[in-house]
């Protein structure tokens, strides 16, 4: 901009207010961070506040088919739908009893999962256990699985013939074990427990670094036994870091679809948020949004609560973060047996579930657990008809390779897209510190953090399955276009639920780059988009990488945020396995869930050896 | 020619009122320094005259110019005022090599690949950083990234060079050798520069005009001999100096003709007209503060008429010179002694002074009264 088109003011004159106020629309209008908070505050409500409050609208209205029942005609203010969730001959079956599931579900999980990561912690952090390199690495595996394969794992040892039609693994060994640990409530504990206890040993252990071991010393030498240590001192102090991770992953555990799906729906154990794929299946919509809502709430109000328990005690979080030198404690006699626990547990938990999967997919027919019955059929074999409807392997199967390429299109865009916007937000909340917009864009970017997967499924659903427009002056304007069935959905909404991740690491990066290196750019008379791209984006490239990668794994391995969305034309790899779960091709699933295992895997490790990431963050 | 001028600047973070009525001329060639202790606003007039800080209130004018207006919310983008600024930190562009550095401006500016060769070198050669033209920042001393931030500024020959505490991270050694090195810079290139610093050796030995800052108001502008000799408020003449400026209580009496008697346990003195300032609106008689520096006062052993007696109360020897502690009744006193002296403890001593060195302070409004014949 030149100096001629802005209007000056010499010396001597008079004063303006003309001037003046054309001062202040051009300096508001020609401020480039105004310009882009305005911009992504008008996204941010599009596409975070509006499909909420959609979601809200759709629960007080008689839908189409409803009018009668609901005694009202189409589109009139009803309390019909929320009094059938709570209060009808229904409720039982359809809110109260997959919620009270879901509750036993996410408490047992929550509590097992930081009983089991708090010792883990502990041996890592604090005893002197050897070999921790390989056990550390080994707790966080079942994280990086997705827990749906790990689902599938469970059912391929703990099936039955009673129910799985083929025995498993167990039954093989003529180890038949009971129906109630085959399928239901324990198994989908068990399995979200195996999954969930590496987030609150991440959790717990990054408390207990930061203590400093003087303090438990100081203990020693007043002659308290290791146990009253550890119960007086120890345990108190990691406390606000183990409340918080029984929090998180209660609140996890409750709107996790997959897992209670693989494991529960066979037997008809229902929790809320496989009712709520049901809800969506029969097309009563409005209910399913009711029971998103409920879900929504509660994971919210949990997040919440967790956030005040933090922000009030984290002083006990950062005692003694300088020169912590720590002195493990000594297991003594007991150094052993714990080693032979780990190793039996990690290659239990992490290493046979794999080994298992795998070995499955090469087995013709299920069950049969001998040499001969080995085939690569299931992955190179072209289609008999005879077995699972003619299918062919799946390295044959032009499904796969549509699916395969689906989810590479879909995360290689999503992430990109979700990388970039984090890092727009990530300037934004770091230039605007102390800000109210700079507040306001951190907020709203951190509010999917607050909705389960499925349940932030259901609400695009809602938003994006029929055009929405408004008529004004005789224009009509369309505010949210059709996308149900296009990879235009899938890229949004991976990108908006992924946004809390993207721009914390977006924020990260940017207070990295001192503003005075743009200042420094301003005085030379470089423009916003000059600086940035010749001063910020080259600054910024190596946490943009890691961000990329971050949230290029948590898209791939995603199957509860879009199971509700995707069409035939956009099915994606773990939509795909899930499908041949469903229809008992089980081979085929494996074969699939092998496959995402190792490219995910692969993923992982490129990262962190490339890049130094550490992806656990992101968890 | 480049002259700035600052009218009536004010500036608020919030409900914090930083800068207060700000009014200061830099006219052309100047060396400006902007002085005070940390947090009173030097480094915000600054950054308001670079124009990354917007005042709310006030007229900035450079050669004439308004680039400032905040009654009509106008600011002149900073990169087209023609000033160049130097960072604290320096902000060298890590990613850019120390051509590419220096280069930037040029570039931006769309100026011919062949020019910008011959400026950016020019600009190197000067600052004696030349061989390190294809270095990163990272792979530098502090001292040669300084070299480098300066070269930058002074590359594209703005009108206004604005230095943000530039010496301020480098060791004692260098410090007094990038002295030298700027103010000969200011010399070849005659360009108006600000100076914004907390050091008042490098203010008094550097400048050509020194402003001093407290809590956001200008004290004084004076050039630094000036500001030295004949500080315009206790505040002032306390911050300025090293050893300290002593303070004597006194009472002061108007006479007459226009004079007035300071009596203080450092003897009575009367003071001439032509050197007192602002004594019109000053009742008859009304407490004084008297201001000695410590190097305008001699010892001797043996009593005089003119000499007051002292005890002596510690004695710091440093080689160049000695700082010798006294007692003079209730008041401790500084006298600093060129050489090396040596007395006992509590060894009474006779101190003198010229009384047209000292300074006289009204002691209730803080405000410079009696002035010194400056040397």
């Amino acid at each position: 901009m030149s100096v001629s088109k802005r209007i000056l003011a010499d010396e001597g004159k008079p004063y303006s207010k003309a001037r003046k106020i054309g001062n202040v629309l051009k300096n508001w209008i020609t401020n480039p961070y105004n310009v882009i908070v305005l911009i992504s505050i008008i996204l941010l409500f599009a596409l975070v506040v509006s499909p909420l409050l959609d979601m809200i609208v759709t629960t007080f209205k008689v839908g189409p088919k409803d009018a009668s029942r609901a005694k009202a005609p189409v589109g009139e203010l009803t309390l019909y739908y929320w009094q059938r969730l709570f209060n009808s001959m229904i409720s039982k079956n359809m809110l109260y009893k997959p919620l009270g599931h879901s509750l036993l579900i996410a408490a047992c999980v929550a509590s097992l999962s930081v009983v089991l990561g708090g010792v883990f912690a502990w041996l890592m952090v604090r005893s002197d256990i050897p070999g921790k390199k390989w056990f550390s690495l080994g707790i966080v595996i079942p994280y990086m699985i997705p827990s749906w394969i790990q689902a599938m794992a469970w059912i391929a040892i703990f099936k039955t013939p009673a129910i799985g039609g083929n025995p498993g693994f167990l039954s093989y060994l003529n180890i038949v074990p009971p129906d109630w640990l085959s399928y239901g409530p324990v198994a989908i504990i068990i399995v979200l427990t195996i999954h969930y206890y590496a987030y609150a040993y991440i959790l717990i252990s990054g408390a207990l670094s930061s203590i400093n071991s003087e303090m438990e010393e100081m203990g020693e030498m007043l002659g308290a036994s290791k146990m009253l240590i550890l119960r007086k001192i120890t345990f108190p102090l990691v406390m606000p870091a183990a409340l918080s991770a029984f929090i998180l992953i209660f609140s996890k555990s409750i709107g996790t679809f997959s897992v209670p799906a693989y494991l529960g729906l066979k037997v008809g154990y229902y929790t809320i948020s496989t009712m709520l794929y049901n809800m969506i299946g029969q097309q009563q919509t409005a209910i399913a949004y009711g029971i998103s809502l409920i879900l929504i709430s509660i994971a919210a109000i949990l997040i919440l609560a967790n956030q005040l328990i933090i922000g009030k005690r984290k002083s006990f979080a950062t005692i003694g973060g300088k020169g912590t030198r720590s002195n493990p404690i000594p297991l003594g006699k007991s150094k052993a047996p714990i080693c032979v626990v780990l190793v039996v547990f990690i290659l239990t938990c992490v290493l046979m579930p794999m080994v298992l999967l795998f070995i499955q997919s090469l087995m013709l027919k299920l069950g049969d657990f001998s040499l001969s019955n080995l085939t690569l059929h299931y992955w190179i074999g072209e289609g008999i008809s005879d077995i699972y409807s003619g299918y062919p392997g799946i390295f044959r199967n032009p499904m796969f390779y549509k699916c395969l390429a689906n989810s590479f299109k879909i995360v290689i865009v999503a992430s990109i897209l979700a990388t970039l916007t984090g890092q727009i937000i990530g300037y934004i909340v770091s230039r605007g510190r102390g800000t109210f917009s700079g507040h306001l864009v951190e907020q709203l970017a951190f509010i999917p953090y607050l909705i389960p997967s499925i349940a932030f499924g259901a609400m695009y659903l809602s938003l994006f399955s029929v055009e929405k427009s408004v008529t004004i002056f005789g224009q009509k304007i369309v505010l949210f276009p059709a996308l149900y069935g296009t990879y235009a959905l899938l890229f949004l909404v991976s990108i908006v639920k992924n946004m809390p991740f993207s721009s914390r690491s977006g924020s990260a990066n940017m207070l990295q780059i001192s503003t005075e290196l743009e200042e420094a750019g301003r005085i030379k008379g470089a423009g916003f988009m000059y600086r940035l791209r010749k001063i910020i984006l080259p600054l910024s490239r190596s946490g943009f990488l890691s961000g990329f990668l971050l949230i290029f794994v948590a898209v791939f391995k995603e199957l509860d945020l879009i199971v509700l969305l995707v069409s035939p034309e956009t099915q994606t790899l773990p939509f795909l396995t899930y499908s041949f779960m469903n229809n008992n091709y089980e081979q085929l699933a494996d074969a699939s869930a092998v496959l995402m295992f190792l490219i995910v895997f692969f993923v992982y490790w490129f990262s962190s050896k490339i890049f130094k990431t550490d992806l656990t963050k992101s968890m | 020619m480049s002259r700035i001028e600052l009218k009536h600047i004010d500036k608020y973070y919030g409900k914090n009122h930083v800068l207060k009525d700000i009014n200061l001329v830099a006219e052309d060639g100047d060396f400006l320094t902007l002085l005070g202790p940390s947090g009173c606003g030097k480094t915000t007039t600054l950054r308001v005259v670079a124009g990354l800080e917007n005042p709310q209130g006030g007229d900035i004018f450079l050669d004439g110019k308004n680039i400032v207006n905040a009654k009509e919310n106008y600011f002149e983008e900073p990169g087209k005022r023609g000033m160049d600024l130097v960072f604290q930190s320096y902000a060298l562009w890590p990613h850019m090599t120390v051509y590419d550095n220096v280069a930037f401006g040029l570039v931006v500016k769309k100026t011919p690949k062949d020019e910008i060769r011959s400026k950016v070198m020019n600009a190197l050669e000067r600052m004696r950083i030349a061989e390190y033209a294809k270095r990163y920042p990272s792979e530098l001393s502090g001292g040669q990234q300084q070299r480098v931030a300066i070269a930058r500024s002074i590359v594209s020959n703005s009108k206004i060079l604005l230095l943000d505490e530039p010496l301020s991270n480098l060791d004692a050694k260098l410090r007094i050798e990038m002295r030298s090195e700027i103010k000969r810079l200011h010399h070849d290139l005659g360009t108006t520069i600000l100076y914004v610093t907390h050091d008042q050796v490098e203010a008094l030995t550097m400048s050509t005009k020194i402003a001093i800052f407290f809590d956001g108001c200008l004290e004084q502008v004076a050039p630094p001999m000036e500001l030295y000799q004949n500080p315009a408020s206790l505040k002032v003449a306390d911050f300025i100096g090293n050893p300290k400026i002593n303070f004597i209580d006194a009472t002061a009496k108007k006479n007459a003709e226009g004079t007035i008697t300071v009596t203080s346990p450092m003897g009575t003195f009367e003071a001439k007209k032509e050197l007192l300032v602002g004594i019109d609106e000053l009742p008859g008689q009304f407490d004084a503060i008297l201001g000695i520096r410590p190097e305008k006062l001699t010892i001797q052993t043996e009593p005089a008429d003119d000499a007051i007696k002292g005890t002596v109360y510690s004695v710091q020897p440093a080689g160049s010179e000695t700082i010798i502690t006294l007692k003079i009744g209730d008041s401790t006193i500084l006298v600093k002694d060129l050489g090396i002296k040596n007395f006992d403890m509590d060894q009474t001593v006779y101190v003198r002074y010229s009384h047209e060195k000292a300074n006289v302070f009204h002691k209730e409004s803080g405000k410079l009264i009696k002035k010194v014949i400056l040397d």
